[in-house]
């Protein structure tokens, strides 16, 4: 937990974003962070952030629903309690499917959202410091971090520079912490020291 | 600045009038954080009153036995499992357009999916009471689940197809919900942090999840939504032919056929896009969202319309001509003289289930009756009655009269409890509707933002103007997609 120490600018247009992020890693700022109303295509490559891996995530929990079902049912139909249907064969595959199927897509979905949310820090009454309530409706906001080497009047023109509106010296909370939104108590208190 | 998608002219704009990104917010999110209508408490009024006659009917259900609705020995299946099918069918639009569309890159789906998936899932809710209460004794329900017991422990039949039909049904509702709520996290933020009253802060907080909206967040859920659409897909699928299994895997004349899946799902998506069209329609006029969901959202949707009831049109005719093909004596039976006889006990239903479903929705071919709302209102409840009866004709003149005359069952008509109960549902619904409207943004905030300027009507005009430019300028200017 710790309290850093952000330059933050707003900026409307995609085609104004998009440059500025380019300007900006070129010149050696570290972006903390863009946020915006809805998902922008490429601005991930953009920032230079590497491909997200939970689909493999899905897929291996996928593949644990499949070997949970084919496991179970075989193993209850053929060795715990056999019964006979009509001379049928215990070990029948094909009438398992369907289950095995469902619990695939079931262990593989749930698994998918539950690691989503653990990795995005997503949960009720989860509470995080926001730069610009506005970057839910309709601005792309971003948020360069500043080091002990930073030039804080020098970064605010810079990003004056390339468009952005509304730039300002924030010190912002990085972590989440448990809370709700209308009061402005934390239940835990984080280490309020601010870095520099 | 590799990639621009460019959308042609040829595509009506899917988001009506001059919008910005602020505009879209403020249209949505209006509905939410206004006062609600008199119009709103008359609804929610009448929806809870049925949902009250619901439970009372379950009431008398659970204490007198099922013998509470008119089922008797031969009509062991009636209205209850008729109710079953028609809603599961109705839950599979919502998926269909928010997982199926979502792989074909359908833009408008953004406009109708946030409130088609919500009526999915409320329409399982109800789908899912009619199995449950018909158990009778609905106390040992929990005997459906595989968990270790005093008798053996003595498994369920995983061979069974109503025991498919419990895991199916179960993860259809699970992931639906999933898929639903990881889409609504960004929209709820959205009201989150335009919250004034304290308790909408404390509501919307606790419901967003601390959603921010980061980069890195955007790029997992849409990788997610990407997983749980391709996961949904065959799901969505897989849940009605287990449902049809349910009738095909007996030997019962009339439900002994291998095209039932197909037959079925097709019949699903048909019923489940007229209850869209139903619920949409009244929506987009009382929440004045009609630039959100345009008529050019209600004509693509009765083009799936009109596409699925032919599918089952054919499909009828298909079963009939195998009747008389297979020169099975109980097949014919079943198909000529039970249900295409108009005369037999049942042939009304048959006729009715013809008409609604393969004669009416044929008007939708013609362009002009597609984009009439008044015209789509009504066919998408006559589909929705017309499917019922699908059920109904299936169910009932089956198995009223089967092998052997002697066991021939009397006249099967459901009592008013029975009635009462399907009654309830509808007030569950809506009740769960009318609360969705009144809390959630119906329309999708982000999706819609994010082909705001690809299919905005706006910026389709400024597109316009600039089409014969260099491709470059272009997407220096109007370009959405950087890169990707």
């Amino acid at each position: 937990m710790a309290v850093k120490k952000f330059v933050t600018g707003s900026f409307e247009e995609e085609s104004v974003l998009f440059p500025a992020v380019k300007q900006v890693r070129k010149n050696g700022y570290k972006i903390h962070d863009i946020f915006t109303p809805f998902p922008i295509h490429g601005l991930d490559k953009a920032m230079g952030l590497r491909d997200t891996s939970l689909h493999v995530a899905g897929f291996i929990y996928g593949i644990t629903g499949t070997a949970t079902a084919l496991g179970f049912i075989t193993w209850a139909l053929t060795y715990d309690w056999p019964i006979n249907f009509g001379g049928k064969p215990f070990f029948s595959l094909a009438a398992w499917i369907p289950i095995t199927f469902e619990l695939t897509v079931l262990f593989s979905s749930v698994g998918m959202v539950w690691t989503f949310c653990w990795l995005c820090q997503l949960a009720p009454f989860v509470k995080k410091d926001h730069f610009n309530l506005r970057s839910t409706d309709d601005l792309f906001v971003m948020a360069l971090e500043c080091t002990e080497k930073t030039n804080e009047t020098e970064t605010i023109s810079f990003l004056q520079g390339l468009g952005a509106k509304d730039v300002q010296v924030q010190y912002k909370e990085t972590k989440w912490w448990w809370g709700r939104y209308d009061k402005d108590k934390k239940i835990f208190e984080p280490k309020s020291e601010i870095a520099y | 600045m590799a990639l621009l998608r460019y959308e042609s002219q040829v595509r009506p704009p899917l988001v009506e009038g001059d919008k910005n990104y602020h505009q879209v917010t403020e249209d949505i999110c209006r509905p939410v954080e206004a006062r609600p209508t008199r119009l709103w408490w008359i609804g929610f009024s009448i929806s809870v009153l049925l949902l009250i006659f619901g439970i009372y009917s379950i009431y008398r259900e659970v204490v007198y036995g099922v013998g509470q609705w008119n089922l008797n020995r031969t009509t062991g299946w009636g209205w209850d499992i008729t109710n079953f099918v028609w809603w599961i069918g109705i839950g599979h639009a919502g998926t269909l357009i928010s997982a199926i569309l979502l792989l074909f890159r359908q833009g408008w789906r953004t406009g109708v999916n946030r409130a088609a998936e919500a009526m999915t899932i409320f329409a399982v809710i109800c789908a899912g009471q009619f199995p449950i209460w018909h158990m009778g004794r609905v106390w040992d329900a929990f005997f459906v689940l595989p968990y270790p017991n005093t008798r053996g422990p003595l498994w369920p039949n995983f061979n069974s197809a109503l025991l498919w039909d419990v895991f199916a049904i179960s993860t259809y509702f699970t992931v639906s919900l999933l898929f639903w709520y990881t889409g609504l996290l960004p929209d709820l933020s959205t009201l989150r942090d335009r919250a004034k009253k304290k308790w909408r802060k404390m509501f919307y907080g606790v419901a967003a999840f601390g959603w921010t909206g980061s980069t890195k967040h955007w790029q997992r859920q849409e990788a997610l939504a990407l997983v749980l659409a391709g996961l949904s897909t065959p799901l969505v699928l897989s849940v009605h032919t287990i449902v049809s299994f349910d009738f095909a895997t007996s030997v019962i004349p009339g439900w002994h056929t291998t095209i039932f899946p197909p037959y079925f799902v097709a019949g699903a998506v048909f019923s489940g896009f007229a209850m869209v069209q139903t619920l949409l329609l009244v929506t987009r006029k009382v929440l004045k969202l009609e630039e959100y969901i345009t008529v050019e959202h209600i004509d693509v949707m009765n083009k799936i319309i009109v596409l699925t009831g032919s599918i089952v049109g054919i499909a009828y005719l298909t079963e009939l001509f195998v009747a008389w093909y297979s020169a099975d004596k109980f097949e014919n039976f079943a198909f000529w003289d039970t249900r295409a006889n108009l005369y037999s006990p049942y042939g009304w239903a048959y006729y009715c289930m013809m008409s609604c479903n393969v004669l009416f929705p044929q008007i939708f071919w013609i362009r002009k009756m597609r984009r009439n709302i008044m015209v789509t209102f009504f066919l998408s409840i006559i589909v929705n009655i017309g499917m019922w009866f699908e059920r109904f004709v299936i169910i009932v003149t089956s198995i009223h009269r089967d092998y052997l005359p002697s066991a021939w069952g009397p006249y099967y008509s459901p009592s008013i409890w029975e009635i009462g109960f399907y009654l309830g549902t509808f007030g569950l619904f809506f009740t769960c509707y009318f609360l969705f409207v009144k809390f959630f943004p119906v329309i999708a905030l982000a999706e819609i933002k994010h082909i705001l300027k690809r299919s905005g009507d706006n910026y389709k005009r400024n597109m316009e103007e600039l089409e014969h430019e260099k491709v470059e300028e272009f997407a220096k200017v109007h370009g959405h997609d950087f890169g990707a």
